[in-house]
């Protein structure tokens, strides 16, 4: 059976030109490059061209990039590093409530360590409000960061006021742009960001490799410490490979960017208003126009998410959702509670994200398939519009908790 | 997730699926927080006997593959019997849940329990 592959959030299949980078440094270019010798020096220069490829893909100086092994990394570093590096000066950090585990999960260490942070919330839409951010820093907050748009919803922040705004109280600002890399266009200079986590494997890229950017200036206490690799930065023998196939898929998705972004969101339109006209009850979530091109995400009421991935997967569709049956939690996925939806419905939660291998028929087939997997699911659901889950009777649902 | 092919099977082709009209035992069971609810449908003659057994559920997988299992293993058992259906012979008889999944069969063998009460209930009457 033919295969649809619309889960690009989730990772994304690997570009023919990144591969056949990656795959002569593999075979070719076994040197360490921090060996002198020929060996060293002729992989080394693969090394440099990729960071080249990537400081011009986001604006920034070839010596304000950082190769990681996975933009939760990236993040771990920016927050991390920086907590340690100005805890004498403060213990305040401000993040948002929709943030990617890698951050909100770091936060709650520090939180142990410490360190207060405020997550700010967002509105139905996933917006962060500007006013909510001036208000909560502090004279003791040391480091705001806010993704650059949201994995599950795709909502993207208005990073370029957050930018003005944490710049003007001389705090340091970290974004997590890996959803927003390859997708929309990131200059890191116009958008006053100190810090921004990337990763390849979002990008046809492949998978253990990320970066940071890190703005000249902004001073970091490092994550992994060793050998003296990135500038005495981040220690660990470079990922040659890796690092060259990243270069190459950052370089990749700038040339493309305009053409793959339109394509995207072209797809992305006509999957939302053809679900949207052919299934009732069904909510989108996230912005409708500030958002990913290529994400839509939405809650089908009266029926749970990963029965949805499963009918969905049988007819050759790859999907994610945002239940708590596929997170291996009880708790549904708190970027959905966070826009305010009831538990209950964001369990029904389905997120359909599109990739520049997706094709228009694609998304007829899958528009077609809905409509049958949903209806058949709320036939078999105890719960429709005249029993709504939040009247339901429960009995014996202690063993749940 | 890991599911057997007999849990997909069952997912697939889910066995009593819908409501019975001449139910005298209903009970439901499961909370929408947690993402499971449970509705299952006993036709119980006088001697006690389940002649017919149906469900609806919200839930995952597990939860429907569960819900068809147990239903269909009650189905010709006597209440005092069905009432001590345990969770462990849904799971064996779906070829095992993945371990995160155990409360899906703990919620049909609850479920058909709060519907033998509700018939007794409706008995006494």
């Amino acid at each position: 059976m033919k295969r649809i592959y619309l889960d690009h959030a989730a990772t994304t299949p690997i570009d023919p030109q990144v591969y056949e980078v990656m795959t002569k440094i593999l075979a070719e270019e076994y040197g360490n490059p921090s060996s002198i010798y020929s060996e060293g020096r002729s992989v080394k220069k693969y090394v440099e061209t990729a960071r080249e490829q990537i400081a011009k893909a986001i604006n920034a100086d070839i010596r304000e990039i950082y190769f990681t092994g996975s933009g939760s990394e990236a993040d771990n570093w920016a927050i991390k590093g920086i907590a340690m590096k100005n805890r004498a000066k403060g213990k305040h950090i401000i993040t948002t409530q929709i943030e990617h585990h890698a951050i909100l999960h770091t936060c709650e260490y520090l939180e142990k360590d410490g360190f207060e942070v405020t997550y700010l919330p967002v509105d139905e839409f996933g917006l962060i409000s500007l006013d909510d951010l001036k208000a909560a820093i502090r004279k003791d907050t040391i480091l705001v960061s806010i993704m650059f748009a949201n994995n599950e919803i795709g909502t993207i922040e208005p990073i370029k006021e957050i930018g003005e705004i944490v710049k003007e109280k001389g705090v340091i600002f970290h974004t997590d742009a890996v959803q927003a890399f390859g997708n929309v266009p990131i200059d890191v200079k116009d958008l006053n960001v100190d810090l921004l986590s990337i990763s390849a494997h979002k990008i046809y890229g492949p998978k253990g490799m990320g970066a940071l950017f890190i703005r000249k200036g902004v001073l970091i206490d490092n994550l992994i410490h060793g050998g003296a690799q990135e500038r005495k930065k981040r220690a660990g023998t470079e990922n040659t490979a890796g690092i060259a196939a990243f270069g190459k898929a950052a370089e990749l998705a700038v040339i493309n960017l305009e053409e793959n972004s339109k394509h995207l969101q072209t797809l992305r339109d006509m999957l939302i208003e053809g679900v949207m006209a052919k299934i009732p009850q069904v909510r989108l979530n996230g912005h409708p126009t500030k958002r990913l091109p290529g994400n839509v995400s939405f809650c089908f009421d009266y029926i749970e998410g990963e029965s949805i991935l499963l009918s969905l997967d049988l007819a050759g569709i790859a999907a994610s959702s945002g239940s708590a049956c596929t997170s291996g939690s009880l708790d549904p996925s708190h970027v959905l509670l966070a826009i305010g939806l009831p538990a209950g419905v964001a369990h029904g939660s389905l997120r359909l994200t599109i990739g520049k291998h997706t094709s228009q028929e694609d998304i007829e087939y899958v528009i077609e398939q809905l409509v049958v997997i949903i209806e058949r699911l709320r036939k078999m659901s105890p719960i429709d519009v005249n029993c709504p889950i939040d009247d339901a009777v429960f009995e014996d649902a202690g063993h749940h908790h | 997730m890991d599911y057997t092919d007999k849990v997909m099977e069952n997912f697939q082709n889910p066995k009593h699926v819908g409501e019975l009209s001449d139910a005298n035992g209903v009970g439901q069971v499961g909370s929408p927080a947690c993402g499971d609810i449970m509705k299952i449908f006993l036709k119980i003659d006088d001697d006690g006997i389940i002649q017919d057994a149906s469900f609806k559920t919200f839930g995952c997988g597990a939860a429907i593959a569960s819900s068809s299992m147990a239903t269909d293993m009650i189905i010709g058992m006597n209440i005092e019997e069905a009432a001590k259906l345990k969770n462990s012979e849904v799971v064996e008889a779906l070829g095992g849940l993945p371990n995160e999944k155990i409360h899906c069969s703990v919620l049909a063998a609850e479920a058909i329990q709060a519907a033998i009460d509700d018939y007794k209930k409706g008995a006494t009457a």
